[in-house]
């Protein structure tokens, strides 16, 4: 079968990690990725194949398409925290558990309490923008260290968690921020 | 190593012999067929000179048809027979069509796609947009006196898949063998990034005739990245001409004309439009069939009104593809001009002043697509110059999403991913011993499926009985390089693979093909025969030059026999195409070899990334 599964991991790379010859972890040297994001592209998208034979061009289109979801996933911080549990075995239940400690909701409730009174005002969403981005920048912050340092896999995901609710609040209030124009 | 001897790679050619491959810009107004000539680009003229061709097709009562200029001349004589801007009916159904009412042609609203009804009977936009593409394709092989190898056509970037597919169904429809559809503001980054060198941010700004896109690209070291696109498929220059005519209607009271009144109409007010790009006022005078005659005088800030919301539109998609690609305005470099409509001065001055720079338009807006769609396709038949390669990386336009009870759309593949693109979803019965299941696949960003674009039903049948909810079916969606889409479905708890059968909800199935084929260029059985047999033929030849290629340089990656059970397919198709009639013969042996080198291919390309991540530059490889 080559490499025809590679999601499966039945072909010859393991991870999206070992597809890119880089270290199985949270940090991650950007430039690095970037470069093997090109540097395989450059062999295997399908342009490059376009006068192949069909078994060439099938293997082509399918290996692009790995690479780019291999790439999409891990140059997004929280997509490639998630897949780091994923491969550690451990369900992150995104669409089932949704529990999350009160004082954490606590702080969500308000959060969108500001967005709401902000309503028109692009100063106060700006604002309000940057201070979530901070305080999302800061669980990344942690994420790394509970993978990279503690090897702590349930508490990286439990923060994760946490920091995926802080994405989405931020994607809300750009959504409220085009809007306004 | 027999293998070897039989012939070195390249050397079933002629060895200097470049491969044909040509660029097409389908327009909506305007088409244009470009090619490489002594490494630089340059669009080919018609015979009797003409750079570009308008999008226009006549049908005569006579079977045959006119194009070009040609049919132009009798567009306001015959309007309904005359078919300008087929572009924007293409992958449309008739509602999708706005100022239907003021078209002069005999819509017939089909399922999917509008046809239109002439004197040659109904029409597909597909086989209007193949009377053009065939034209141009004959232009290319006069200017060369060969056949073409292969074309990348242009399409909007904002096309859809319903758009894409039609474009591709009717470059098959004349002929011509599609090595990609490119979409057009990434063709003209190609051309302007080339030429310039540019390394940075640049967005593309491409108002045509019909549609309007805006792309941003990061271009860096022979990279060419998509970030973002949007824009509007049924917003063009046109518009601006019916925002015109209605402006001249309301002027003067008239609330219905008569088709030639339309046609002509409507064509004084592009006169008037174009002129207004050079002049601040255009004094305009007509008369209608009934000899009513007006005079209005169209002064530039008078336009500017008219068509201010048309110009926010495009402001509008801008916006949402700066957001999209998490741009800020002054880490654009600049903002290139593309498409014949960007001479309108207040799209000039609404560009200017949302990017706070003088946009660029140091190029041919008209032909600067054709001339990016010439390089790639160079690039795309191997035609390889030494440190002149590049790579593109697109985007899909538009989010796939399914439809989800209660009419709701779950989204699948997000707009603005880089393709080729995947994604798997997994689905359950809902009833006991359900065998099979409708599933809807829709393309937009709206939030109800009926809102969205229909792309595809189809039946997912065989699922063998279980309890409800046991069944696993693992639907995968994949997109293309060309932007389209196909769906598979397996069944993962049995292991079926659950029978699917994809009912577009627009286009052609393959039949159909071969029959507008046989119909349209009213080819004789026998003619259809050698068509079909020289096709085989070609494809042989390229398959046989593409496997003796890799063995030439990855033999070692087989075992002997391995290369064995290679070799006899090889042996077999070398000695049968250039003697076989059999169409069917030959297609087997194609098939058998290509199978043969499955395993090979996987090989091959696994290596090739191994050695490119293991610290070579690029240029050092190959």
């Amino acid at each position: 079968m080559g490499v025809v599964n590679l999601s499966e991991s039945k072909g010859g790379f393991v991870n999206y990690f070992e597809f890119f010859q880089l270290p199985k972890q949270f940090g991650i040297d950007r430039p690095l990725l970037d470069q093997a994001y090109l540097k395989v592209q450059q062999e295997v998208h399908p342009d490059r194949h376009v006068t192949g034979s069909d078994s060439e061009k099938r293997q082509s289109l399918q290996i692009a398409t790995f690479a780019n979801t291999a790439y999409q996933t891990l140059k997004q911080p929280l997509k490639r925290g998630f897949y780091l549990c994923e491969l550690a075995g451990l369900d992150p239940q995104l669409e089932t558990n949704t529990s999350m400690p009160t004082e954490f909701l606590m702080h969500q409730m308000e959060l969108r309490e500001a967005m709401d009174d902000a309503k028109g005002n692009l100063t106060e969403l700006s604002r309000l923008q940057s201070q979530v981005q901070n305080q999302l920048n800061q669980y990344i912050l942690t994420i790394g260290e509970k993978f990279d340092q503690e090897k702590n896999v349930t508490i990286a995901l439990e923060r994760l968690r946490a920091a995926l609710f802080l994405e989405r609040f931020i994607e809300e209030i750009d959504y409220r921020i085009s809007e306004l124009s | 190593m027999a293998l070897l001897q039989i012939a070195e790679p390249g050397q079933s050619r002629n060895p200097h012999e470049r491969r044909i491959a040509i660029g097409i810009d389908l327009g909506t107004t305007n088409s244009l067929v470009a090619s490489m000539k002594n490494s630089i680009p340059v669009i080919l003229q018609s015979e009797a000179g003409h750079t570009m061709m308008p999008s226009i097709v006549r049908y005569l009562p006579n079977g045959k048809t006119q194009a070009g200029y040609e049919a132009l001349a009798q567009a306001i004589l015959d309007p309904k027979n005359t078919i300008i801007s087929v572009k924007r009916f293409m992958g449309r159904a008739l509602s999708d069509i706005r100022h239907s009412k003021n078209l002069p042609y005999d819509f017939v609203d089909a399922s999917g796609m509008l046809k239109i009804n002439t004197v040659q009977g109904e029409k597909s936009p597909i086989e209007v947009s193949a009377e053009i593409l065939a034209r141009l394709r004959q232009q290319a092989e006069d200017s060369f006196s060969d056949e073409i190898e292969g074309a990348v056509i242009t399409v909007p970037a904002y096309f859809d898949d319903a758009q894409r597919q039609a474009t591709k169904d009717a470059a098959q429809l004349a002929g011509i063998n599609v090595l990609r559809l490119l979409n057009e503001p990434t063709a003209a980054a190609l051309a302007y990034g080339l030429d310039h060198g540019s390394e940075g941010v640049y967005a593309i700004f491409d108002l045509g005739g019909g549609t309007f896109d805006i792309s941003i690209l990061r271009l860096s070291k022979g990279v060419f990245e998509v970030l973002s696109t949007g824009g509007d498929s049924a917003l063009g220059g046109d518009d601006f001409d019916h925002a015109l005519m209605q402006h001249v209607l309301d002027s003067v009271k008239i609330t219905s004309l008569d088709a030639k009144d339309q046609r002509s109409l409507l064509l004084k007010c592009r006169d008037v439009k174009e002129t207004l790009s050079t002049h601040s006022a255009v004094l305009l005078e007509y008369q209608f069939a009934n000899h009513q005659s007006i005079q209005l005088s169209i002064s530039q800030e008078i336009f500017s009104n008219i068509t201010q919301s048309l110009v926010q539109k495009t402001l509008i998609s801008v916006k949402k593809a700066m957001r999209d690609a998490s741009i800020s305005i002054d880490e654009v470099q600049g903002v290139v001009m593309v498409g014949g409509s960007t001479r309108m001065p207040p799209i000039q001055k609404a560009v200017e002043e949302y990017f706070k720079k003088t946009p660029l338009n140091n190029l041919n807006p008209d032909e600067v697509v054709a001339l990016g769609a010439a390089r790639q396709a160079d690039l795309l038949v191997g035609n390889k110059n030494k440190n002149d390669e590049w790579l593109l990386l697109d985007v899909i336009p538009l989010s796939l999403g399914v439809e989800m009870m209660g009419g709701l759309v779950e989204k699948i593949i997000p707009r603005n991913s880089p393709i080729p693109v995947a994604k798997a979803q997994d689905f359950t019965t809902f009833k006991d011993g359900q065998t099979a299941m409708a599933i809807h696949v829709v393309q937009g960003e709206r939030e109800l499926a009926q809102d969205c674009r229909s792309l595809a039903k189809f039946e997912l049948r065989g699922i063998p009985p279980m309890v409800a909810g046991a069944a696993r079916i693992r639907v995968t969606y994949q997109v293309d390089a060309d932007g389209l889409l196909s769906v598979s479905a397996r069944e993962e708890v049995s292991g079926v693979n659950t029978s699917i059968t994809v009912k577009p909800s627009y286009g052609l199935a393959d039949g159909d093909i071969a029959n507008m084929l046989r119909e349209g260029f009213q080819s004789a059985e026998a003619d259809m025969h050698i068509r079909a047999l020289r096709e085989e033929q070609v494809e042989a030849l390229r398959l046989l030059d593409a496997v003796k290629n890799s063995l030439q340089t990855d033999r070692h990656l087989l075992s002997d026999e391995e290369l064995q059970l290679i070799e006899e397919p090889l042996q077999h198709l070398e000695q049968l195409h250039p003697r076989s009639e059999s169409v069917d013969d030959l297609r087997k042996a194609i098939e058998s070899l290509s199978q043969a080198t499955e395993e090979f291919a996987a090989r091959r390309m696994n290596a090739n990334i191994r050695r490119a991540l293991t610290g070579k530059n690029l240029s050092e490889i190959e």
